[in-house]
């Protein structure tokens, strides 16, 4: 039998494990390692326990250190959470085996202070994921604003600059969340979400309540680049060393709109009259259909693979936003399912980003020719993380765009399904093209007589991209017993079909 | 009709699917690497041939292979539509590869094992079409079928398979994700379900608007089945090498088109429905103006490959006719017709290859007197534009004798009319290239050089398929039946 407390380990290996890589990495570089695969490993398989625990005894709460809510912190685990935590730790370790090796190529000398950074940034994530408190939430999010501003800017030439633009929209957006939190403190004179929830119906004050709800909005649209306050996120994320981006770019978004779920359902509530207000609720996903729309048309101006990545990242983001703005059970669970699944989809074309880069230096799209012919796995891989981006079954994207078309068809909303389908084509458009370039042109030094040798990335680059590849088609076949038995337990009360 | 569970239809699908880690495997073995293709070629048809038995008796195979949407799951059924489509797509692939063996290595082509193993996959999707129990399945191999032809397309990786390569995915990705997509998303929406049922699952689901939106979304969306204005893909893939031409875009990829077409049709409409609405003149039109327009386009192309493929655009739209006549005659004759034009319009792609093979011409106007240096290559010729153009004792004569009965019993005169004057078009654009190979040239010339075929594993492709349209004409039984069977709601 697992501990009661199990979750409380998955979230403390990393953060432990962080001050032990700082010291250790000092003495030997060999440590760094094994320590932080190991912390890893011991939170995905925790966190494996911990969802299979909720599964099967349904979620539960935990007052940590046993202070007593709504003074003490209490944390949540329930299905979605628990998916959660499995999601961030299973993504983070694949990340950490392909980072180990790309920090020794890139920043040598320093690979103990970036997984110092880089374990706490993980603790950070995973504390988010459990919180159960408005402001808790607050500083785990500063946590791994500011854990990541340190890891972006740890990045070759204009990285400083990146972090330094991220530092003020970041810092901004955190100002919205924690004004947010005041007014609702003021209007409550708690902090626990359960407590918020519980007290608001009874208030008479709606301009005050929206006001508090809008603040809370814009500063997590803000974290999570939600076009048009996007502008921080390409940059930041194309100038981070390889690395951190292969970690980074899958989670962050990710977690920040899970973050959006629970303050809309956990500390208001899925009938809370905002929501279920047509004129915002429309206007949201109308938004989102223009935030796919024009971070489509972006990525189709960038000229580097990392880059067009980052935008392609924007659009996914208004994926989600609209999947749950569109408010009903379908969309719900193609947001949900999408968070997982775009998890994945971004894991997989980052670290395939991460191998080309390791080999030919760039990723310019002038560098990619002949990539085909010389790293035949790692452009596998690639392919297949492109496919399921384009959404073609029986690759996991296809899955949820599913849900996520059926929900707006059911809700109506044809900008929606307009905007899912053009980025789909779009999404083609931009991975042909690369795939076109790689399979085309021949490699640049490719002498004609001379077979190209096969120079395919290192093992740690490689296997946990063909691992995460793999990942894909599994976990797009299995997405009927996925929905069935996690996520209709994770959806807010009142979605589940 | 009672179906079994079986792993049949999943072998029949995986073992070329299975296929390409040999072939990959044996790249410095071409003998070794042949030998795989060949094997899975034969043991697929193998495969199809063991369950023809169960489905001609009335029975079937069910697999389900995932549960991934609620009343959608990933599912294989071998019924009688699928078994015929299979049966020949499968027949026809032992010949393509004996024909691309003999092909390849006569023009000593780059990167055949890349060649052979995309081949593999896109037969393996083929027959994925044809044994889908439902929409998403058949969506699935579907798209799995364009990805994997793309490398097939694109083999000479010049400048000008770029340029095609990107004509055909646009065609073909963006009408599968931008119109089949969405008209998919919105039945599952109406209904709960895609399963192709007998009569449909779509009546009394929607309003007639909606449901004449729906039936054109799904007819321009597959794009494979090239009815006009979604064709321009199809001539622009001939730059592909001619196995690829001659199987993928004179059956697979075509025929998994209309293939999939007539299954919405058939089970997801359902003809009474589209009867009730009056919706079969959408379909007619379509089909009658791509029909007529093709034939006359074909006359003006001296490329031999470009003229074939617009021949089969034409074709491929009398199936499309057939069908939507929606007469048990004219749909007989549609479904049949799959078959018919696969044998024929084989035959005439591998002639095609086997004159470049043997003489590096491309051009019809470069071709007089040829036919008197090949004669096995222009009997064969003949014999497939015959069976296209409708003639007796060839086996296009039978599903165009059905398709002109159809259109008589559902008393339009326009389609008789129509399917009249394209066959005389037909011969119009065939016959003239076997007259110019015969008896058109300088004579001395042509027997001067002596005999000079193809090599033989390109020839006896082209003479079986070529027999097997005359064989056709006189044993159509086991295809009848199946048709029969097919329409009879199994």
């Amino acid at each position: 039998m697992s501990p009661p407390n199990l979750h409380l380990y998955v979230l403390a290996a990393p953060l432990l494990t962080a001050f032990a890589v700082n010291l250790l990495g000092r003495v030997s570089r060999a440590w760094i390692g094994p320590l932080a695969l190991g912390a890893l490993g011991f939170s995905t398989l925790g966190a494996l326990l911990t969802l299979l625990r909720v599964l099967r005894d349904g979620g539960y709460r935990y007052t940590v250190g046993n202070w007593q809510p709504p003074f003490g912190i209490e944390l949540v685990v329930d299905p979605l959470s628990a998916l959660m935590l499995l999601l961030v730790s299973a993504v983070a370790l694949l990340a950490t085996f392909s980072a180990l090796k790309s920090v020794v190529n890139e920043l040598p000398g320093q690979e103990h202070l970036f997984f110092t950074l880089y374990l706490i940034l993980i603790a950070g994530l995973l504390g988010l994921v459990l919180t159960g408190d408005a402001f808790n939430l607050y500083v785990l999010l500063e946590i791994t604003s500011i854990t990541t501003y340190g890891l972006i800017a740890m990045g070759k030439g204009r990285a400083a600059l990146s972090s330094f633009n991220y530092i003020i929209m970041g810092s901004i957006g955190a100002c919205f969340y924690l004004l947010g939190v005041g007014y609702l403190y003021i209007l409550t004179g708690t902090l626990n979400m359960a407590d918020i929830a519980r007290i608001l119906p009874g208030l008479a004050a709606p301009a005050a309540v929206a006001t508090a709800f809008a603040f809370l909005m814009v500063g997590l649209w803000v974290k999570m680049a939600f076009f048009p306050l996007h502008g921080w996120l390409p940059n930041a994320y194309s100038h981070a060393p390889t690395g951190a981006g292969v970690m980074i770019a899958p989670l962050m978004t990710k977690v920040t709109i899970y973050l959006m779920i629970r303050v809309m359902f956990s500390i208001f509530s899925p009938d809370y009259t905002f929501f279920a207000h047509p004129g915002v609720q429309a206007g949201i996903v109308w938004a989102a259909s223009l935030a796919i729309l024009c971070s489509s048309a972006l990525a189709l101006a960038q000229r580097n693979l990392r880059r067009m990545l980052t935008y392609i990242l924007l659009a996914e983001v208004g994926y989600m936003v609209g999947g749950v703005w569109l408010a009903n059970g379908s969309g719900m669970t193609g947001a949900v399912l999408h968070i997982v699944n775009d998890a994945l989809m971004t894991l997989c074309l980052f670290l395939a980003a991460a191998a080309i880069i390791y080999r030919t230096g760039s990723l310019d799209f002038d560098r990619l020719q002949g990539l085909y012919r010389r790293m035949p796995l790692t452009m596998a891989a690639f392919t297949v993380g492109a496919f399921s981006l384009i959404g073609v079954p029986p690759t996991c994207g296809f899955f949820s765009k599913w849900y996520l078309i059926l929900g707006a068809v059911e809700a109506g909303h044809w900008e929606f399904v307009a905007a899912l389908l053009a980025s789909s084509l779009i999404n083609a458009v931009l991975f042909f093209r690369i795939i076109e370039t790689a399979y085309f042109n021949p490699a640049p030094d490719a002498a004609d007589s001379v077979p190209l040798r096969s120079e395919e990335a290192p093992a740690l680059l490689l296997n946990p991209l063909l691992v995460t590849a793999v990942a894909l088609v599994a976990v797009g076949l299995g997405t009927g017993p996925l929905v069935e038995n996690v996520i209709r337990l994770a959806l807010p009360p009142g979605f589940a079909p | 009709m009672s179906y079994q569970s079986s792993l049949l239809p999943l072998a029949a699908i995986g073992i070329s699917l299975l296929a390409t880690v040999p072939i990959l495997l044996s790249d410095r073995r071409p003998n070794l690497r042949e030998s795989w293709t060949l094997l899975a070629a034969v043991g697929k048809f193998c495969l199809v041939a063991a369950m023809l038995p169960a489905v001609l008796a009335g029975g079937g195979f069910v697999l389900t292979l995932a549960e991934v949407v609620p009343g959608v799951p990933i599912q294989l059924r071998v019924d009688a539509m699928g078994m015929f489509f299979a049966l020949v797509a499968s027949f026809l692939w032992i010949c393509t590869s004996l024909y691309s063996v003999g092909y390849m290595r006569a023009l000593k082509e780059h990167d055949q094992t890349r060649y052979f193993a995309s081949f593999a996959l896109a037969i393996a999707a083929t027959i994925g079409v044809a044994f889908a129990a439902n929409l998403l399945t058949l969506y699935l191999f579907y798209e799995m079928l364009s990805l994997s032809t793309y490398p097939l397309v694109t083999h000479e990786q010049n400048a000008e398979a770029r340029v095609s390569g990107r004509k055909y995915l646009t065609y073909i990705l963006g009408t599968s994700i931008g119109l089949v997509l969405p008209a998919m998303v919105i039945t599952y929406s109406l209904t709960g379900t895609l399963d192709f049922a007998a009569g449909g699952i779509l009546a009394g689901k929607a309003s007639p608007a909606t449901l004449a939106l729906l039936l054109v979304l799904f007819l321009l969306g597959f794009a494979k089945a090239a009815i006009m204005p979604m064709h321009g893909w199809l001539p622009a893939a001939m730059v592909a090498p001619t196995p690829v031409s001659s199987f993928l875009h004179g059956v697979a990829v075509v025929k998994v088109g209309v293939f999939s077409i007539l299954r919405v049709i058939f089970g997801i409409f359902g003809p009474a429905l589209l009867l009730d609405l009056d919706l079969g003149t959408v379909i007619t039109t379509l089909a009658s103006v791509t029909i007529m327009a093709a034939s006359l386009v074909a006359l003006t192309q001296d490329n031999l490959k470009r003229r074939l493929a617009y021949s089969t655009i034409g074709q491929l739209s009398y199936m499309v006719l057939g069908a939507g006549m929606l007469t048990a005659a004219g749909m007989t004759g549609g479904l049949l017709h799959i078959a018919m034009h696969a044998f024929g319009k084989i035959t005439l792609f591998f002639c095609a290859g086997a004159i470049y093979v043997a003489s590096h011409k491309k051009y019809i106007s470069e071709m007089d007197g040829l036919g008197r240096r090949m004669p096995v290559t222009y009997g064969a010729f003949l014999l497939g534009s015959l069976s296209i153009i409708g003639m007796p004792p060839l086996g296009g004569f039978i599903s165009k004798w059905h398709l002109l009965l159809g259109a008589i019993g559902a008393q339009q005169m326009v389609l008789v009319l129509v399917l009249l004057a394209s066959s005389l078009l037909n011969a119009a654009y065939f016959l003239p290239i076997v007259y110019r190979g015969f008896f058109a040239g300088p004579q001395e010339a042509g027997t001067a050089a002596g005999i000079q075929e193809a090599p033989l594993f390109c020839l006896i492709p082209l003479t079986i398929t070529a027999l097997a349209s005359v064989g056709l004409f006189f044993f159509p039984d086991v295809l009848l039946q199946l048709v029969r069977q097919a329409l009879a709601g199994g």
